[in-house]
């Protein structure tokens, strides 16, 4: 079976860009990747999109063109972006095509995600009394894990410091401004313990990968990027998810976990061999938690790993080198597909003054949310 | 409060499949697979564990320990939230999950809002309070749970 490539790549700025809708985003993103290939959206035999408030993806024709290729529309929670592209990675894989795209966009209102608890199966009660929060779910989940591995406070603020600097290097980036440690350890408590610049925000964007077979890539391209692996993975019976009114007193891991080392073994690598990573930062607990829910370091480590800066654009594990969600928001079809497009920008070592120094063969992608479901991916040059 | 009496008929549960209502020792429910023995909360038709659709309605425990906690630091969105605060009034409230033993972890509010008097792993115990007025003047019942004193 063909290897499956990375030839383009496309982004509309992330943050708040009044008077473009969500599908002219995604637009945006795909005419940046098709030049960013020298292809044109008729050279395209099918794409997937998705969006979760913005408008159905496949719209999309009526801008980029009526080429009658198959287009698919992708809802998939959280995952939408990441759910696009390990169906484009499927569609070239089975050998059915050799050349489509994956593009994700979103435009959310501001303030909070709308969350209506009866679409979810779940009892009205449970929004009526104030439990049908996100925020309270991640603020509980890092509750937990700092009080049974020691994590401090020092470090969720550590991580949003880190993230809103990378932010200010990253010209897609919405948050372009640093962030020092006491105006993040001084900001107001949302939900005890995470404070306001701990959390990301709903926001908007656009992103785009246009995917060939290796034999393609290699007619277009003299370095593409390989999608050595791409898994999306839902909640096992036990694990702690957002919108639990009830929790199994058996604990599974968490949908990342399964993700991730579904996604080394499809590689045939492990967390050692990777060089920068983006791993979802819904707040700053949830990318301290991710770091050793993807095996890069055990239960506990990341007090260390944060003291020392390890993840820091210059440690030895970059994570979030374009300063993640809480730089750029979270537009939800869009997000996954953000970080796809940050570590191909540094395998290229186009990443300017946020390029990590290592020289960078091998990248990871690491995408959680909600209903519980997590995808990852491996990119290599 | 009370519960007894005139005062019955002015108060409903927030929901009539949560909790027993109207009782001398109201308790929540859940429901108990028969086939795995797993403890589901709220009550359900089925078992998320082993599929089995032979399940039996259960009363819960009213005494667990906090497993996890929050303090709500805003007012939430409404909908779906119908608590009667305004921004000039709200209080902050907390959140958490009461592990019951041998059933389930529930979630609940708190009747403490202080991080500083909440501490995973200590005793709570559930109770019942008013949480609204509705239209018609009646008192929503709803649960909350609180550390033993």
């Amino acid at each position: 079976m063909t290897d499956v490539a990375i030839v383009g790549i496309g982004i509309h700025p992330f943050g708040r860009t009044d008077g473009v809708s969500g599908l002219e985003q995604g637009a945006f993103a795909v005419r940046q990747a098709l030049r960013d290939c020298g292809l044109e959206w008729s050279d395209m035999q099918f794409a997937y999109g998705g969006s979760s408030a913005a408008g159905n993806a496949d719209s999309l024709v009526n801008s980029l063109g009526l080429t009658g290729l198959q287009f698919i529309n992708v809802a998939n929670g959280c995952a939408t972006g990441g759910s696009a592209l390990q169906s484009a990675y499927m569609a070239i894989k089975s050998g059915m095509f050799d050349l489509g795209v994956a593009v994700g966009f979103d435009k959310h209102p501001r303030g909070a995600f709308a969350v209506e608890p009866e679409k979810m199966g779940l009892g009205k009660w449970y929004g009526d009394v104030g439990l049908a929060l996100t925020t309270q779910f991640f603020a509980m989940k890092i509750q937990k894990y700092m009080h049974d591995f020691g994590i401090s406070e020092a470090t969720l603020v550590k991580v949003a410091e880190k993230n809103y600097g990378n932010g200010a290097l990253a010209p897609h980036a919405w948050r372009k401004t640093p962030l020092t440690y006491d105006q993040i350890a001084t900001s107001p408590m949302i939900s005890h313990p995470l404070r306001k610049y701990m959390f990301c925000s709903p926001a908007e964007g656009g992103c785009a990968i246009v995917l060939a077979s290796a034999e393609k890539a290699r007619q277009l391209s003299t370095q593409p990027l390989f999608l050595k692996g791409a898994i999306v993975r839902t909640r096992h019976f036990g694990s702690f998810e957002v919108f639990t009114q009830g929790q199994a007193l058996e604990q599974a891991p968490s949908p990342s976990v399964d993700a991730s080392k579904a996604t080394f073994e499809m590689a045939g690598i492990g967390p050692e061999d990777i060089q920068v990573a983006q791993l979802q930062d819904t707040e700053s607990g949830a990318e301290t938690m991710h770091m050793a829910e993807n095996g890069f370091c055990a239960d506990g480590d990341q007090e260390k790993w944060i003291r020392e800066g390890y993840t820091r654009i210059d440690g030895r594990l970059p994570v979030n080198t374009d300063g993640g969600c809480l730089a750029n928001g979270e537009p939800v079809g869009a997000s996954g597909l953000r970080q796809v497009y940050e570590v191909c920008v540094q395998l290229r070592g186009q990443g300017g003054a946020r390029q990590v120094g290592n020289d960078p063969k091998v990248g990871y992608t690491h995408v959680y949310g909600a209903p519980g479901l997590s995808g990852c991916t491996i990119i290599s040059r | 409060m009370n519960q007894r009496g005139a005062a019955k008929a002015l108060h409903k549960p927030i929901d009539p499949k949560l909790f027993t209502w109207p009782s001398s020792n109201p308790r929540l429910l859940g429901s108990r697979c028969n086939n795995c023995g797993t403890t589901s909360f709220p009550s359900q038709t089925s078992c998320p564990r082993c599929c089995s659709e032979d399940v039996t309605p259960c009363e819960l425990a009213t005494r667990g320990t906090l497993w996890s906690f929050t303090i709500q630091g805003f007012l939430p969105k409404s909908p779906p939230y119908a608590g009667e605060e305004t921004a000039a009034t709200f209080q902050p409230y907390g959140v958490g999950y009461v592990e019951l033993p041998d059933q389930v972890r529930v979630v609940s509010r708190l009747k403490v809002s202080s991080p500083e008097e909440l501490e995973i792993g200590m005793d709570m115990e559930l109770v019942f309070e008013p949480f609204r007025v509705d239209e018609d003047g009646a008192e929503i019942i709803s649960y909350a749970f609180r550390p033993v004193a």
